[in-house]
């Protein structure tokens, strides 16, 4: 049923730190891996000696942004679907196909009932919903379902694809509903944010926004710190010979 | 948006076909014998043919008979409703008057309903998206497809007088519905701020992938935008001005056809403009508007 359920009990969904992440793709390729291996159609690739092009649930876009003082930073980001609260794409959805669980909040398609009409593709605001072009039937994050509770894995791997590889940590996984969880926690920490806030879905996956860089955060060096300080200081403060001529024939010129 | 030949077609001819019916159910006119015959399979060739176009837009096909029930949610089920209630209905009332000479009245009065019903939930599917901020005028883009409906079934049905306004209507409309939908895009604040959360100019560093993908095929669609002021033009012209003047100067079965033919050339043509010039919000992830947004 596509009306969207009244409140869910918990909102599971990841907090992305935009601070950490370093753009790698790692979290692409175990999310490609484990979706294609796993619940649902494969996720097809097109082409792939030619113009190749396939279906990803999570694609991580790079941006660099110059703020009004200090220095300009590079932010990789990852965006996957968000889970939202208002969820455009669900009751968009003329088959009952797309829905959101009352349990989680985890937004799902049956593929078994979608058409591939891929209206919630357009409903959605942040490109979190693909058709796969070889089984015509809406693709999207599962927020690992088949992972997180999935007692045939060991404890520590039931986590989302994605968080699980995370090689810096970028990806967090939890309960955002309850205010006590590591991720709430992170969240008003680190003033975690929404995607789009403009266009109400209320998502519940959260982003936090990249330290500021507009300082050298490191020490100023005193020289005692480092052994070979002494041995790489400038012998000769002024120019002698050859070099003294030129300097001052160039101050002439 | 991506222009896809089978929605732009099934939104022109499928809008036309409806618009017919409703002025066949109005009784406006009330044919009988083979005259109504004639009428009702142009309007079912119309309605229908447009129906099967957007059927072949699905990606999975099979599943399309599960499409009725999410109504209480879905303006698009809630077409696929109105449609076959409309056809059904429509379908009945037209048996009275092509095999029995009689008009059912009251029948025709709810298939024409059904009929404009249609249309306006159509309009509802793409009125209802807050990504695409042009479709997302209200009341601009229903009335847009209602008064484009029924200029074409007005002009079909050989209401010349009605014609003449209504595709008059439809035009001022049209243009209504472009320059407001100039603006729509900045008027609904999403930027690549709000759409990352980060601060101060931006750009787009990398994208996700060097190839193409399903969303910068169907959504990121780069229409040749120096061409889209002629397009407007001639869109205007053909759906419009030309059939309007085509029935007052030649009232000749020769010029309603030619002013029908011209009227779907421009209503198509709108249509193309409709989906081409539509922009989705997630084209800013793939660096659409940083020359504004950077400026
Ligand atoms: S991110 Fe997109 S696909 Fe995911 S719940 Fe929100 S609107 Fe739906
Ligand atoms: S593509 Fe599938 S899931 Fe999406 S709206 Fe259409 S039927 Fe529903
Ligand atoms: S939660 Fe699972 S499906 Fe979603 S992006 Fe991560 S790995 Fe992919």
């Amino acid at each position: 049923m596509t009306a969207l359920p009244k409140s869910t009990d918990k909102k599971l969904g990841l907090v992305i730190d935009l601070d950490t992440c370093v753009g790698c793709h790692a979290c692409v390729t175990a999310c490609k891996g484990w979706n294609t291996q796993n619940y649902g159609a494969p996720l097809s690739d097109m082409d792939p000696y030619g113009k190749p092009e396939g279906t990803f649930l999570n694609r991580i876009h790079a941006f660099q942004s110059q703020p009004e003082t200090g220095l300009a930073q590079t932010t990789h980001f990852p965006k996957s679907c968000l889970h939202c609260d208002d969820a455009p794409c669900v009751t968009v959805c003329p088959t009952g196909a797309s829905y959101k669980r009352a349990e989680d909040g985890i937004v799902l398609v049956n593929e078994d009932a979608c058409m591939g009409c891929g209206l919630c593709a357009w409903a959605c605001p942040y490109g979190a919903r693909e058709i796969d072009q070889a089984q015509g039937v809406m693709k999207k994050c599962t927020l690992c379902v088949d992972r997180i509770y999935n007692e045939n894995l060991p404890e520590v791997d039931r986590q989302p694809a994605c968080v699980r590889t995370c090689p810096a940590g970028a990806r967090h996984f939890g309960d955002l509903a309850d205010p006590t969880s590591d991720v709430s926690i992170l969240v008003a920490e680190r003033g975690g944010m929404d995607l789009m806030p403009e266009q109400g879905t209320a998502p519940v996956n959260k982003y936090l926004p990249p330290r500021p860089k507009d300082q050298i955060q490191a020490p100023v060096m005193g020289g005692d710190e480092d052994i070979l300080a002494p041995y790489l200081a400038p012998v000769a403060e002024e120019p002698k010979g050859l070099l003294a001529w030129v300097d001052r024939a160039l101050e002439k010129l | 948006m991506h222009p896809a030949p089978s929605v732009i077609i099934f939104s022109s001819l499928s809008g036309a076909g409806f618009g017919l019916l409703f002025f066949l159910g109005l009784g406006m006119p009330a044919p009988s014998g083979w005259v109504a015959f004639v009428f009702y399979v142009i309007a079912y060739a119309l309605a229908v043919g447009g129906l099967l176009s957007a059927f072949f837009h699905l990606a999975n096909p099979k599943n399309a008979v599960k499409s009725y029930s999410q109504w209480r949610t879905s303006w698009l089920s809630r077409e696929a409703w109105a449609a076959v209630a409309a056809l059904v209905v429509m379908g009945l009332y037209a048996f009275g008057q092509v095999f029995l000479g009689t008009t059912w009245t009251a029948l025709g009065w709810l298939g024409a309903a059904l009929s404009i019903g249609t249309v306006f939930t159509t309009s509802m599917i793409y009125a209802q998206l807050k990504t695409i901020p042009r479709w997302n005028q209200l009341p601009a883009t229903p009335l847009m497809f209602l008064s484009c409906s029924l200029a074409g079934g007005a002009l079909l049905s050989g209401n010349v007088t009605l014609a003449v306004v209504l595709l008059l209507v439809a035009g001022g409309v049209t243009l209504w519905h472009w320059s407001a939908g100039d603006t729509r895009f900045a008027e609904a604040g999403s930027t690549l701020n709000t759409a990352t959360g980060l601060k101060g100019k931006m750009g787009l560093w990398e994208k996700p992938h060097t190839g193409e993908n399903y969303l910068t095929r169907e959504m990121v669609y780069q229409v040749a935008r120096k061409h889209a002021v002629k397009l407007r033009v001639i869109a205007i012209a053909l759906m419009s001005l030309l059939p309007a003047l085509l029935i007052l100067v030649l009232p000749t079965h020769i010029g309603a056809v030619l002013a029908v033919i011209s009227h779907i050339a421009g209503i198509l043509t709108q249509r193309w403009l409709f989906f081409a010039e539509a922009e989705h919000v997630v084209g800013l992830y793939y660096g659409a508007h940083l020359g504004k947004a950077a400026a």
